[in-house]
């Protein structure tokens, strides 16, 4: 039995709606003082919404929380921090233009005679920076500071305000191992003086090895907790998953692959956000990719997967290494070059990148391919016509025209827009950036049959996932990277997901196929 | 281990180089500013002399005290297009209210301290940029659109006050206590003119306010980035809305100072001036997505479009020619710093390979 005193915060019945998705289905989730909880889930199973709300970035459609014994309701970030809330964001939040210093108290200025008091913001941030064991001058600039660094300068500002509650949401992926060591020992010192710790990872063991008590979370909802003591790997992952997980399963038909499409050949690209930093975000990436072919790549937050992808599409440069599109050399190209050559490219944010908001659907269906319509400077509006009635009926939009503005379609429906504006510019290889982000469970196995269809027609896909289940279920090889380097290329028919998930962790070898 | 204390040394390398990046910079306007001064005091022997040194450091002063407002401004990455229009407006009622002011209803005529005529400009100014303030931090009106609308509001009352006239009696009556607008307000204490004295002034101000306020340190952090400032409790709005205000404070103080300058308040006072503020402030390194920039940049940039065109006029230039000539030159403060970034990133490219 766990004494009331000791629990520090608590959810109860966490309700949390975005428009027609249910993000949190009555979670219920508690954390006590002078222990780590961790949570666990796959991506998109609510965990970092659960973490906004008890941090007052959001608030719950339904449900109550209670800090210490008492029933409250967490406005903002500033109320949070008042009452004793801390929490270190999986994507930083940091003034890249101010210095370790400043960022540290941004915010919490300390002023003597009205102005600032450098000397005691000096101070304080040198000292943590020593608690972290980290050499830091604390007016360089933050914008100055590989990743790693940075995320160090975000903790340690977390690690200064002295809350009772911190939440650290990923803190270690962009951490060196010596790094979380340091990490954990100052997780640990904070522990022993009673702050209550809620720590989420997708690095498995290692929150396995600082945490007290562990909590579950699958499509919004809590499925286990346990004592850390009594579980093992295992549990957690079965319960992430789901035990009664049945997947649909279309493995590749057994067609026969053809030539080499893409060639990746050494690939080396410099870690973003650093001005002068040689550190890679991937280093030495080979890859080949064939005709008929789908190939997934797998890895964690801070694998360097992004970095591939946004460098293959031409929106960053090798900064050594080379890309063979069917044996010619396109690392030069820009990204318009490389489209023209043969390169589809499905953007991971549609949002941002995909979609003309103001345009129709048809107008957003013909993006790419209406300069082939232009005939004596004037577009041929009947043949434009014709060939986005034909890619609707082919890439199943629901629509009920192609005049319907495009933000009158449902997340995959807008996703098969984008997709099939690609598939219009006949592309030798379609590469596409986590294609099922925020759509639902029927939407993304419509997507990856249309995917395969293309394939069995000769198209090579390669595409970036961070679910393994779409990595096992659709791909015919899964490449899983683990901070900027190959961990192993597998065959979906001969290994696990557990393999997979613990490959991704870099924790275990893996065998070339 | 080896590899933590590899990644140290780079850390600290990179202070180094980015230093010596801020440096050159602010080197390069000053590069400018020296090529303006060697070329032109070649091409006139006037232009070293003393006195037009003074007259042109004037102009600068008016304009840089404006472009410092500005700077708040576009560190925080709005823009305030509005502030031509406040010196028009604040100038032309320092103007009405030395004339005197009927009182409504009274058939009385208020004649008022010149002290009290200075506080009431200033709050004019102060009031306009509070609006532009709300607009832009309260309804989320982009900062380009409403700074237009309120140029052409500001420029429409101070029109409206005049009925389109100048007012000229500014110098008051001894029987009426409020005399020295002129002498007070276009003083040259030292032998040097007053604008001066509140260009050194303001500087000197607003550089402890960015510098050693958590104001300053708010303006920006939310210039660099928004969303992680007000995550950590920044109070972002209340920032936003105090940029304007003092925006148009600084407008308003330009509006008195050139009013007294020209004896006369003219409502078509400070057009465009909003424009060479922005100039001024760009050529000085600051970046229009804000989060950087400085004082000190800032004001190199105003003696840069000062000088410039002051020596344009000396030399004899045409008119159409100076224009011409200015424009070229913003584009190319900025543009060396675009090449400037382009090379280093080849740099980095091949230093890596």
């Amino acid at each position: 039995m766990i004494k009331k005193s000791s629990i520090a915060i608590e959810a109860f019945d966490v309700n949390k709606n975005y428009g027609a998705t249910q993000a949190l289905k009555g979670a219920n989730f508690r954390a006590e003082s002078g222990k780590v909880t961790v949570l666990f889930g796959e991506n998109g199973a609510g965990k970092s919404t659960l973490m906004k709300i008890l941090a007052g970035i959001e608030q719950p459609t339904s449900g109550d929380i209670h800090v210490f014994g008492e029933k409250v309701s967490i406005n903002s970030p500033a109320d949070a921090l008042a009452r004793g809330i801390t929490i270190i964001h999986q994507e930083l939040s940091l003034c890249p233009n101010l210095s370790v210093r400043d960022n540290i108290f941004m915010g919490r200025e300390t002023l003597k005679r009205g102005f600032m008091n450098y000397a005691h913001e000096d101070e304080v941030t040198r000292q943590v920076l020593k608690q972290l064991e980290e050499v830091i001058d604390p007016k360089t600039k933050v914008e100055n500071l590989r990743l790693g660094l940075q995320q160090i300068v975000e903790i340690a500002r977390a690690l200064t305000i002295n809350s009772k509650i911190l939440i650290m949401d990923e803190p270690t992926s962009a951490l060196s191992s010596t790094e979380v060591a340091v990490l954990f020992k100052v997780i640990r010192e904070l522990k022993a003086k009673g702050v209550a710790i809620i720590y989420i990872s997708h690095h498995l063991e290692e929150a396995l090895e600082i945490s007290d008590r562990a909590f579950v979370l699958r499509d919004g909802q809590i499925v286990a907790d346990a004592v850390v003591a009594e579980i093992d790997m295992e549990w957690v992952v079965s319960n992430m998953l789901g035990r009664a997980f049945k997947g649909q399963v279309h493995k590749s038909s057994g067609y026969a692959k053809g030539r080499n499409v893409l060639e990746i050949k050494n690939a080396t690209i410099l870690e973003r956000g650093t001005a002068t930093s040689k550190l890679f975000a991937v280093e030495d990436f080979s890859l080949t990719v064939k005709a008929s072919e789908i190939v997934s790549i797998y890895g964690l937050m801070g694998a360097g997967r992004t970095e591939l992808m946004e460098a293959l599409a031409g929106r960053d440069d090798f900064a050594r290494g080379e890309l063979l599109l069917e044996g010619n050399d396109i690392t030069k190209l820009s990204v318009q070059e490389r489209i023209k050559a043969g390169m589809g490219l499905v953007p991971e944010d549609r949002q941002r990148d995909g979609l003309i908001h103001q345009m129709s659907v048809g107008s957003n269906l013909s993006l790419a391919s209406y300069m082939s319509h232009i005939k004596y400077g004037f577009v041929n509006r009947s043949t434009e016509k014709v060939e986005i009635e034909e890619v609707i009926k082919n890439v199943r939009v629901k629509t009920s025209g192609h005049n319907m503005p495009i933000e009158s379609l449902s997340g995959g429906n807008q996703q098969k827009v984008v997709l099939g504006r690609m598939l219009l510019t006949n592309p030798k290889i379609l590469l596409l950036d986590e294609p099922t982000r925020g759509i639902d469970v029927g939407a993304k196995g419509e997507i990856f049959d249309l995917l395969r269809e293309r394939a069995e027609k000769g198209l090579a896909i390669l595409f970036v996932t961070s679910e393994i289940s779409e990595a096992m279920n659709w791909s015919d090889r899964i490449v899983v990277m683990s901070r900027g380097h190959i961990i192993g290329i597998y065959n979906p028919n001969d290994v696990t997901r557990e393999d997979i998930m613990s490959a991704a962790e870099g924790t275990k070898e893996g065998e070339l196929v | 281990m080896k590899l933590n204390a590899l990644k140290r040394e780079e850390s600290t390398g990179a202070i180094s180089r980015f230093n010596r990046g801020a440096f050159l910079v602010e080197i390069r306007a000053l590069i400018a500013l020296a090529i303006i001064v060697i070329f032109f005091s070649i091409m006139s022997d006037n232009f070293l002399q003393y006195s037009n040194l003074v007259l042109m450091t004037r102009h600068v002063a008016m304009n840089a005290i404006l472009a410092i407002g500005m700077l708040l401004v576009i560190l925080n990455g709005g823009i305030d297009l509005s502030v031509g229009s406040i010196v028009g407006l604040s100038g032309v009622v320092a103007g009405y209210l030395m004339q005197g002011a009927p009182i409504p209803f009274t058939g009385h005529v208020a004649y008022l301290n010149i002290w009290a005529v200075l506080l009431i400009s200033l709050l004019v100014g102060i009031f306009f940029g509070w609006l532009n303030g709300l607009l832009v931090a309260k309804l989320n009106i982009a900062p380009f659109i409403a700074t237009l609308g309120m140029l052409y509001v500001a420029r429409g009352f101070a029109k409206l006050i005049t009925n389109g006239e100048t007012f000229t009696k500014l110098d008051g009556k001894p029987s009426l206590g409020n005399t020295g607008f002129i002498t007070t307000f276009a003083a040259k204490p030292f032998g040097v003119p007053l604008p001066i004295w509140v260009m050194i002034l303001f500087a000197i101000v607003f550089s402890i306010i960015l510098n050693r306020t958590a104001f300053g340190r708010w303006l920006y952090a939310s210039g660099g980035n928004q969303r992680a400032a007000a995550l950590t409790g920044v109070p972002v709005t209340k920032v936003n809305i105090g940029i304007y205000v003092l925006s148009g404070f600084c407008a308003a103080a330009v509006g008195v100072l050139f009013t007294a300058d020209l004896h006369a308040a003219i409502p078509n006072m400070g057009e465009f001036s909003e424009l060479n503020a922005i100039a001024a402030v760009v050529i000085g390194g600051t970046a229009l997505s804000g989060g950087r920039g400085t004082i000190r940049g800032t004001l190199i940039g105003a003696f840069v479009i000062g000088f410039l065109v002051d020596g344009l006029v000396l030399i004899g230039v045409s008119v159409f020619w100076q224009e011409t000539i200015k424009g070229a030159v913003i584009i190319v403060a900025v543009a060396v710093e675009e090449i400037q970034r382009i090379l280093e990133r080849r740099q980095k490219l091949k230093s890596a390979s």
